[in-house]
């Protein structure tokens, strides 16, 4: 029996196009859009001004206090202006803009392709090295890492696990990395069990990558302490606290931290990030991006720079096809539409996926018939339709009590509905109206 | 027979006297004081429960009121001055003097002005929507046109234009009670002076992005140029964050800011059709 987590989950249709598509460098682009707040927390401040040169590599613009991150040049060049930007969602948010001159990089980073696998920093420095180049979550919650690997006092850590579950539909991202940069990952594991000081870790990943989990297998058989588990596939088990369920079946309590039952999960791609930093010293600048859908031409996986316009990855996939309704950020289930194709790849962006009209657009809602289904879909043991009409009548105080924060926004109520009821849009209202009052709360 | 039926009348009577004895006294020991103007002020009141005066009811509202020295802050735009005076009397103070006010939707952005750059297929709520991105049209700051400011609205004082896509207020049955307003989660919607035959005159944009994005987005966007600005004699326009706003409270309804907006962003409702040059002349020379 292959291991899952245990309450709610679905099943949607895998789809994962791209998975045989290795990893393509994306050419540079002419020009780069790095908004200064591409992670959870505090946004950076720019570091550089208009008509500044710089190179890849170079910090330009600082984190602001403890749950914040560097932001670094992804290319070298001219810095174009410093203005506000279009971002995923349409708003303006402060970006800087670089004008695209060659592809020099900073003196103090390695980037030749040798695998260093000897690891010579402290916990402690390694910390740093994550703070100072800028790593965050890879698997889009975008939460700055150094933060995750600073255990807090009075807390204690005795299991590190590694997530390659990947259970988003459409994107192979992670897929492709797990089989293509497999040494550099298990170094990159390796580093963070030093740096949390742990004696093991965990890497689970869904059972649709069988060929991803024997690569894994046979690069740690010679390792102690990192094992690779299979898991049966169903979504969201890429979801933190369903994974540590699945793995080490210990339960986070609700409104706590994986650290409150000894553990710490990072993604995949965070963990090949933190080789790059540690032993190359080199900072977040490009990421795997998975380029997808059914009507395009070549589905890929690409390695673009952070900054580098959407509309340059779909160029490179083959186009727009003519029936394009919809071009999703980030995987089918959590991910958002975009406004408009000049948005800039940030280091969250973990796919683009092309949706064809028939796919797009959402069926007729039609009247709750209490079927309880989402319920039954629930992963976190909530109930969406419940929540969903509270948010509706602004019973605030209700959804509270009813636990609307322990929800991670999967989606998999809206997805099981047989009345198609926007659920998840009207949880996510009702979280974002909590949380509002609970930080007032906090304040009086 | 009989004694039994004399028996049960007298014992029940008695258990009812000495019950209500009981309950007497304990209402005496007991009693709350309530302020009667209360009731007689929650009676003056509309009974809408609409929560206008910021109060969860008409009878908080009353408490407050008689509890209250003065009129400070206290006001019911539902019932307006008519109201007032009536709890004014009930009180024996001075009626306080409250100018009328009227909801205006600050945003024109009709299919013809804004041009639709995407659909929208999500959630039919305004603040669902504008939290996930800019809504059907490029600029970020006008109406979603989602209606969630006419659901807000207990008086029937607005509807959704299909046309225009805009929500539309019924001056004669707004109250000013700014439900609108706070459903509004682009604050778009705004309480201006009500004026002499509901008249008005208002920059219908809150756009605050630089004119050349501005323009982009919607074609009757503010600029942020000023030139009403300085036209204006009564120092009731001012500029900030690239957005003209006119004071209703210091207009005075000249209507010379109205043509030199190069984008059309103000607009006049209610008046009667302007002079032309030409037309003043000729009326002149009949004259």
């Amino acid at each position: 029996m292959l291991k899952t987590f245990p309450k709610g989950g679905v099943h949607p249709p895998e789809n994962k196009i791209s998975a045989a598509a290795g990893i393509d460098v994306l050419p540079l682009p002419e020009q780069v859009t790095i908004p200064i707040s591409q992670h959870l927390g505090a946004p950076a401040e720019p570091a550089v001004a208009k008509g500044d040169t710089v190179k890849a590599g170079q910090i330009i613009a600082t984190s602001k206090g403890f749950v914040s991150a560097n932001i670094h040049s992804s290319v070298s060049g001219k810095v174009f202006k410093v203005d506000k930007a279009v971002d995923a969602s349409g708003y303006k948010k402060m970006s800087v803009i670089i004008k695209v001159e060659g592809d020099e990089w900073l003196d103090t980073i390695d980037t030749g392709n040798e695998h260093k696998k000897d690891i010579t920093l402290n916990s402690e420095e390694i910390i740093r090295k994550c703070a100072e180049n800028g790593i965050v979550g890879m698997g889009g919650a975008t939460f700055p890492s150094h933060v995750k690997l600073s255990i807090p006092p009075g807390k204690h850590c005795d299991v590190l696990i590694i997530n390659g579950v990947e259970c988003e539909p459409y994107l192979t991202s992670d897929h492709r990395l797990m089989l293509e940069r497999t040494g550099e990952l298990v170094t990159g594991i390796s580093i963070l069990m030093k740096a949390l000081k742990v004696e093991r870790a965990m890497i689970g990943i869904e059972n649709n990558k069988t060929d991803a989990i024997e690569r894994l297998r046979e690069f740690t058989s010679g390792i102690d302490g990192i094992s690779v588990h299979a898991l049966k596939v169903k979504y969201p088990q890429g979801g933190e606290k369903q994974l540590i369920k699945a793995l080490i079946k210990r339960e986070v309590p609700s409104g706590g931290l994986p650290v409150d039952v000894g553990t710490v999960v990072h993604n995949v791609g965070t963990a090949y990030a933190v080789y790059e930093a540690v032993q190359l010293n080199k900072p977040l600048v490009e990421r795997v991006v998975t380029v997808t859908g059914k009507e395009l031409e070549k589905p890929v996986n690409v390695l673009a720079r952070i900054g580098t316009p959407v509309s340059n990855l779909i160029e490179f996939a083959g186009g727009l096809p003519d029936n394009t309704a919809k071009i999703v950020n980030g995987g089918p289930m959590m991910g958002k539409a975009l406004a408009n194709l000049s948005v800039p790849v940030t280091k969250g962006t973990s796919g683009l996926i092309v949706f064809r009209e028939e796919e797009a657009r959402r069926k007729e809602t039609g009247p709750c018939i209490r079927c309880g289904k989402c319920i039954t879909a629930c992963a976190m043991g909530l109930e969406p339709y419940l929540l969903m009409s509270l948010t509706e009548k602004g019973m605030h105080e209700r959804s509270e009590k009813e636990k609307i924060m322990d929800c991670m926004e999967c989606g998999s109520c809206s997805y099981i509905c047989p009345a198609n009821r926007p659920l998840l849009d009207y949880i996510r209202l009702g979280k974002a109206t909590v949380g509002k009052m609970i930080k007032e709360r906090k304040q009086k | 027979m009989s004694s039994v039926v004399l028996i049960t009348i007298i014992s029940l009577s008695l258990l009812g006297i000495i019950a209500a004895l009981i309950l007497y006294f304990v209402a005496q020991k007991f009693k709350v004081y309530e302020d009667p103007r209360i009731d007689q002020v929650e009676e003056a009141l509309p009974g809408a429960n609409c929560g206008g005066c910021g109060f969860a009811g008409c009878r908080n509202f009353a408490e407050a009121i008689v509890k209250s020295d003065t009129f400070d802050g206290l006001n019911c735009p539902v019932g307006g001055g008519e109201t007032m005076a009536k709890i004014a009397e009930i009180l024996d103070r001075k009626v306080p003097e409250v100018e009328p006010r009227v909801a205006v939707v600050r945003c024109n952005g009709t299919p013809e002005h804004r041009k639709k750059t995407s659909e929208y297929n999500g959630a039919l709520n305004c603040t669902i929507a504008n939290s996930l991105y800019t809504g059907e049209s490029d600029c970020p700051y006008g109406c979603l046109g989602l209606g969630e400011c006419v659901d807000a609205c207990d008086f029937n004082a607005m509807y959704m234009d299909s046309e225009t896509g805009l929500p539309v207020i019924i001056d004669d049955n707004c109250v000013a009670c700014g439900a609108c307003v706070k459903a509004c989660p682009r604050n778009i919607i705004e309480l201006r002076k009500k004026a002499r035959k509901d008249r008005k005159i208002y920059v219908s944009c809150v756009n605050e992005d630089k004119g050349g994005p501005a323009r982009k987005a919607c074609k009757v966007a503010c600029i942020g140029c000023g030139k009403c600005e300085k036209v204006c004699n009564y120092d009731a326009i001012t500029i900030s964050n690239n957005l003209a706003f006119i004071d209703s409270d210091k207009c005075v309804f000249c209507r010379k800011c109205v043509p030199v907006c190069p984008t059309g962003a103000i607009l006049e409702l209610n008046f009667p059709p302007r002079k032309t040059a030409k037309k003043e002349q000729e009326e002149k020379v009949k004259a």
